[in-house]
């Protein structure tokens, strides 16, 4: 009789614990087979994206943010995203809908290179 | 500032009795005001903090030109608030020389963000030389708009991307451009086109003519990591194989280096707008912040003289100090 209770008593607060965590990880990296994140960041700093590869689920969207004391721009090598050039504190977003992996550069300064790979 | 006196660069290639040990070692004195130029073979050098005591007869050559670069107008970081002020600085160096030069020439990077106003103010500042000015661009000078705005003001009537050549005094001057169409991962780029209009315009030239090419990222791999190199300039310099001067004048890396191979002399020129950290001396070659009061140490032009019968042209660098 006990463990019956006890073992409803359990379940309430697996079901309770998992819809909390469904609503917090919205605003934070998101996970393969997790609800899309609704924004995930990427900052641009010393010469470089950071982090330099994202791995994100389809539908979300990867803003970056130029820390940096010059101008840089966030180009994709198959011309499927193109921001203007972007001065410090200034950002640029782009939500990608399908899956794959899109390779991009600061077509200001070539070297600096990253990676979205959308799940 | 890098040693420019390496062991490599001693050989009287052109036969003028000056050899390259002496040309350096004036030109290392370049950084506190000395102005040194070959006239009839015999390098002289001057101090221009004596402009008083020259004797103009004594310092002039047959063409003299000065290289200006990477002015970044617009840029308002602690590096430099103030990149205005220190192009007029730069101005005042150059109505100092103490021969007039007779252009200038501006290896890029000539605005920060390719905006109007920017490139306005620019032309405003070096109205005041009273000098026509050549230009090449810069990647911050074609950013949005593949270029169109500099070509529009500063080589309407170029090739392509905005290449051209020009003659002085007998001395050949090819403009290019290696900042267009950058690829991930990449250094700065002639592409095929240039290069093919390079290899005409320089095929029925004679093997004398002196040669100069001016670009904004430097020609020779000063330090790929930090995409300071092109990557097909190989191809380009094969084309000026046969020359028996050529002179490869650059910026972008906002600090002056020589390399010599060959009959080539390479040479990048400072910055009139802020200093960047030598090759892998810091984490990124970013702007790179001086104690206010040395700012226009770090900071110059480069003045190019070039007598004729003499091979080499004599490349000196001053600060704004």
């Amino acid at each position: 009789m006990r463990r019956r209770v006890c073992s409803f008593v359990l379940m309430g607060a697996g079901i309770a614990a998992v819809a909390f965590m469904g609503g917090a990880s919205r605003s934070s990296v998101a996970k393969a087979g997790q609800p899309p994140a609704a924004n995930v960041e990427v900052k641009i700093d010393n010469f470089s994206f950071g982090p330099a590869t994202v791995t994100v689920p389809a539908g979300t969207t990867v803003t970056w943010t130029n820390r940096d004391d010059i101008p840089h721009t966030v180009v994709s090598d198959d011309k499927v995203f193109k921001s203007k050039v972007m001065d410090t504190d200034e950002k640029f977003s782009f939500t990608f809908a399908k899956p794959g992996t899109y390779s991009y550069f600061c077509s200001v300064h070539p070297k600096m290179t990253g990676k979205v790979v959308v799940q | 500032m890098s040693d420019k006196t390496k062991g490599e660069l001693l050989i009287d290639h052109n036969h003028d009795g000056v050899d390259r040990r002496g040309f350096l070692k004036c030109m290392a004195w370049a950084g506190t005001g000395t102005f040194c130029v070959m006239s009839g073979g015999v390098l002289k050098s001057f101090s221009l903090s004596r402009l008083g005591e020259f004797d103009p007869g004594a310092s002039k050559g047959e063409l003299q030109f000065v290289q200006i670069s990477d002015s970044h107008m617009g840029f308002n970081k602690p590096a430099n608030p103030d990149v205005a002020g220190t192009l007029k600085a730069a101005v005042d160096k150059i109505k100092g020389l103490p021969n007039a030069p007779e252009f200038l020439l501006h290896t890029g990077d000539i605005s920060h963000l390719s905006k109007p106003e920017e490139f306005d103010a620019v032309d405003q500042i070096l109205k005041d030389t009273g000098k026509e000015v050549f230009f090449v661009p810069g990647e911050h000078d074609v950013l949005n708009d593949d270029g169109a705005q500099f070509r529009e003001r500063y080589a309407k009537s170029a090739k392509g991307a905005g290449w051209y050549s020009f003659d002085k005094k007998g001395v050949h001057f090819i403009g290019l451009v290696n900042v267009m169409n950058l690829k991930a991962g990449g250094l700065g780029s002639l592409g095929h086109e240039q290069l093919e209009w390079m290899e005409d315009d320089v095929k029925h030239l004679k093997h004398s003519t002196p040669i100069v090419v001016f670009a904004h990222i430097p020609l020779w791999s000063v330090y790929p990591e930090w995409g300071w190199g092109t990557d097909d300039s190989a191809q380009a310099l094969a084309y000026l194989k046969k020359f028996g001067s050529v002179t490869v004048l650059n910026g972008h890396i906002h600090q002056t280096m020589q390399k010599v191979e060959g009959n080539v002399t390479f040479h990048t020129a400072c910055s009139t707008a802020f200093p960047q950290p030598q090759p892998g001396k810091a984490d990124s070659p970013g702007p790179m912040k001086v104690p206010a009061e040395q700012l226009r140490s770090v900071l110059g032009i480069t003045d190019v003289n070039y007598v004729q019968g003499q091979h080499a042209l004599a490349v000196v660098d001053s600060s704004l100090a």
